[in-house]
């Protein structure tokens, strides 16, 4: 078996590179056979290495320890679906499941659009293959998932070996969100290739018109979309894993994660400007290229361990093969915008400070202002260290100073920018939209005050998330209302029409409430309280309207660990509410020490109890108690951000309206109009979103 | 003024006050990585900078006492007297052997007064059969290897 994957790998290998060279001769020579057959071998990549992934879980799921890859990460008492998840415990098996996922997502392009864009594919098709190239050169040469282990016999004479038993699963990875958020994580980094393709196609190719943009941000708000779900599944991890009590810590690793999704969001709004009044060309194709080059630095940051290497941590050689494969990018990137550099010049200028062009303007401003914030101090230690020679790192108070006012701004721009009409936005249709939102955000704002909130940021994030869910809800509403007082259907029913007219601009909407949602959920961080006490059976913590009683410490064990536990009854104003069952657990195999925290969670606030252990000096247990406000709506608005980003994926229904024509004087009407909510449906169905 | 400059003006604005607070988000919580061989060379102002140490923990050196945790880190035969004052548990990783990595500054008798305490079992890894790396790389956002997570930072 693993000679049938080491095989599997390398033929994919060289249909990649067929696939790239067949792909440029053809495209050169324009032989529409030769382009063909560059095409299937792309495809064919898909399948090759979807082998090599099954050889790889078959030593997983046989308790196969002749592979040195399964031995570092498996044993035989794992559970199955942690067997499975192993695939990407480690290095190697990471890098193949990147190229898994690229490989499928090149698959699907270039089968989709096998009977359209006949000038434009080729080139895609070259690109994809091009990028699966270097992963896969990476998984056949640098770090292969099938090394064989071999021992040396008493005659020296090496030969190969098979342990009866692995090393067993880092416990970190023991938890069920490891079975999912890498995948989704990469198919969001992988999923950002497929744009980056297309880009880097249609300006190879010089294809015309706005074409490839529409194709691209389809595929780029899927990635979007997967990029979003790891990195809050991530943070799910750790909150639910690390026993910190927090979700994010400003990791290198979690910023890498960050960065692309930065610069994808910046490119999702900007791609509007694009595609209504024609400006921004160079901007939309260098963000596409920026995320894409994001990605792979983020693969390189969390595969290479260059920036934890100030922890003198997972140091490995393969950081400058990604060093040397993002220069190569960089240099077709921008090789290929000075060629062609005429062909993205802009149809438009801006016209007024207050339209929506400039709100698209500053919100990709204040994102890139975020990506770079986020970077730099990614990669400072590594920065100072060329240029002044001493490692120098930044902490979670830089990250925050920058990034938390960017946040509320780009949350201003949420409930702003979608109302603002495109070109100008008068003063009096400003104060109709804006007026009752504003009113109901600082109403609340009081409320919050009065409820203990006294964080200026927490303040002003919770005035602005009920500003900006008053304006989505208007939103609705107006449309709505049209609709029903044409028709005269119910308003809910309309509700429901107008979303399937428009699902791109009402799925967006959506969207945006899920972000206020996650929005409200990092703003309860300053109410955050917690306690530590060494408790007895029999003794008492009290937090917030918590009482924690001690019942018993016992110990439960399974063939994988051996579990300390304690039996903790929780009392809310006096009446028994819960119990709590916080764990420790020593892993066998390992012989690594987890936590494993017990969570109460409820929309107002999430208790959170960590058994830190008996303690050193009393020997008694230690009970580490945290009250965390809020937490939970950040998951929640993750999942409403998802059917968001679905909803907008689904094609527009089609109206019975005859569109009205756009002529220049319809969009002074829609100034005169100041708003374009409250112009009539049929301009705004061809409108903006 | 057309928007064209109204829109210049209004990102110089926000570029600039984004600036400050990165300036000022910098100087609060730059951290200097420095090798315990490095620490005796920093002279006047470099040694009260807050800086970041690795090294492991020497056995039978993990003192508890009250308020605060003694342990010697050792890297290359230098020996660096280390006081955990942090509030929150050590790590479970922690232990003799174990590779740690302090945060927090120098005191003026050579002691070093750590904050906050990474650790990182160092044993599991030490006897890699032939051709296994001898790193724990992890997917996603795990990669800092098993550090456990550093709290209230």
């Amino acid at each position: 078996m693993d000679i049938l994957g080491s095989l599997a790998l390398l033929l994919a290998l060289l249909a990649a590179v067929y696939a790239v060279v067949a792909g440029t001769v053809g495209i050169l020579t324009r032989r529409t056979l030769l382009t063909k057959s560059a095409r299937n071998a792309g495809m064919a990549v898909f399948a090759l290495v979807t082998v090599a992934v099954a050889c790889l879980e078959y030593f997983f799921f046989t308790n196969d320890f002749s592979l040195a890859y399964v031995v570092e990460h498996s044993n035989r008492a794992l559970p199955p679906y942690y067997k499975f998840a192993s695939l990407w415990a480690g290095q190697e098996g990471s890098l193949l499941l990147w190229t898994w996922l690229l490989s499928g997502y090149a698959f699907f392009v270039l089968f989709l659009n096998r009977k359209r864009h006949p000038e434009l594919m080729p080139y895609v098709g070259v690109v994809l293959a091009g990028v699966q190239t270097f992963f896969l050169t990476l998984n056949n040469f640098v770090a292969t998932p099938f090394q064989v282990i071999a021992s040396a016999n008493s005659a020296g004479v090496m030969h190969l070996a098979r342990l009866a038993e692995g090393r067993g699963l880092n416990p970190l990875l023991q938890y069920p969100e490891m079975v999912i958020h890498p995948p989704m994580l990469y198919l969001g980094y992988t999923g950002f290739t497929v744009p980056f393709a297309f880009a880097l196609a249609a300006l190879l190719g010089r294809y015309p018109g706005e074409k490839w943009i529409h194709i691209t941000r389809r595929w780029t708000m899927i990635a979007w979309c997967f990029q979003s779900v790891g990195i809050l599944l991530g943070a799910h991890w750790a909150y639910a894993v690390l026993g910190w009590g927090g979700y994010w810590a400003w990791d290198p690793v979690e910023n890498a994660s960050l960065l692309p999704w930065i610069t994808g969001t910046a490119f999702l709004h900007s791609v509007m400007m694009q595609e209504k009044r024609g400006m921004m060309k160079v901007w939309n194709v260098w963000l596409v290229f920026t995320t894409f080059m994001l990605c792979i630095l983020g693969t390189l940051l969390t595969r290479s361990g260059v920036v934890s290497s100030v922890h003198a941590f997972a140091q490995s050689s393969i950081g400058t093969w990604f060093v040397v494969f993002l220069a190569i990018v960089f240099v077709v990137c921008f090789a290929a915008y000075w060629k062609n550099r005429d062909y993205l010049r802009s149809d438009n200028q801006l016209d007024s400070l207050v339209s929506r062009e400039s709100s698209f303007l500053f919100n990709n401003l204040i994102l890139l202002a975020a990506c770079f914030a986020v970077l730099w101090g990614t990669l400072f230690p590594v920065l100072s260290e060329w240029v002044q020679g001493s490692k120098i790192s930044v902490g979670p108070p830089f990250f925050n100073k920058v990034n938390v006012p960017i946040a509320l701004f780009l949350l201003l721009l949420t409930g702003v920018g979608p109302l603002l009409a495109w070109r100008k936005t008068s003063f009096d249709a400003l104060k109709r939209n804006f007026a009752w939102p504003l009113g109901g955000g600082l109403l609340a704002g009081v409320i919050a005050f009065i409820l203990g909130f006294r964080d200026v940021y927490a303040l002003v994030c919770l005035i602005l998330s009920v500003f900006v869910t008053l304006t989505i809800a208007s939103e609705f509403y107006r449309g709505a209302r049209v609709i029903s007082s044409r028709d005269g259907s119910h308003l809910l029913t309309s509700v429901g029409a107008l979303t399937m007219r428009n699902t791109r601009r009402y799925g967006g909407y959506i969207v945006h409430f899920g972000m206020v949602l996650v929005f409200i959920g990092i703003a309860g961080t300053p109410l955050n309280k917690d306690i530590q006490k060494d408790l007895g059976i029999g003794d008492t913590l009290k937090i917030g309207p918590y009482t924690i009683l001690c019942q018993n410490f016992d110990q439960v064990a399974n063939g994988n660990y051996q579990s300390d536990r304690a039996t903790l009854e929780v009392f809310k104003n006096g009446k028994s509410d819960m119990m709590l069952y916080p764990e420790r657990r020593f892993f066998l195999t390992s012989q690594i020490t987890e936590t494993m925290v017990a969570v109460q969670s409820s929309p107002l606030r999430d208790l959170y109890v960590v058994y830190a252990g008996r303690s050193p000096e009393s020997g008694r247990p230690s009970v580490h108690a945290y009250l965390l406000p809020l937490v939970k709506w950040i998951w929640f608005g993750g999942i409403v951000v998802v059917l968001g980003t679905i909803l907008a994926l689904i094609p527009n229904r089609r109206t019975a309206l005859v569109l009205r024509p756009v002529t220049e004087r319809s969009w002074t009407g829609s100034i005169a109009d100041a708003s374009p909510a409250m112009g009539p449906i049929a301009s705004r169905a061809e409108g903006h979103d | 003024m057309n928007a064209r400059s109204k829109f210049l003006v209004g990102s110089g604005i926000i570029v600039i006050t984004l600036l400050a607070l990165a300036y000022v988000g910098f100087t609060q919580s730059k951290t200097y990585y420095h090798t315990i061989t490095e620490l005796s060379t920093l002279q006047g102002s470099a040694l009260h900078q807050r800086m970041r140490v690795s090294g492991n923990v020497r056995s039978g050196t993990i003192e508890r006492l009250g308020d605060r945790v003694n342990f010697v880190l050792t890297e290359q035969g230098k020996d660096l007297p280390v006081s955990y004052v942090g509030r929150d548990p050590l790590p479970d990783t922690f232990k003799d052997g174990a590779q740690a990595l302090v945060e927090g500054k120098m005191l003026p008798d050579n002691r070093f007064e750590a904050e906050q305490v990474q650790a990182k079992c160092a044993s599991k890894y030490e006897a890699a059969p032939v051709g296994t790396p001898a790193t724990a790389p992890q997917p996603g956002q795990t990669s800092t290897g098993s550090y456990a997570r550093p709290s209230g930072s």
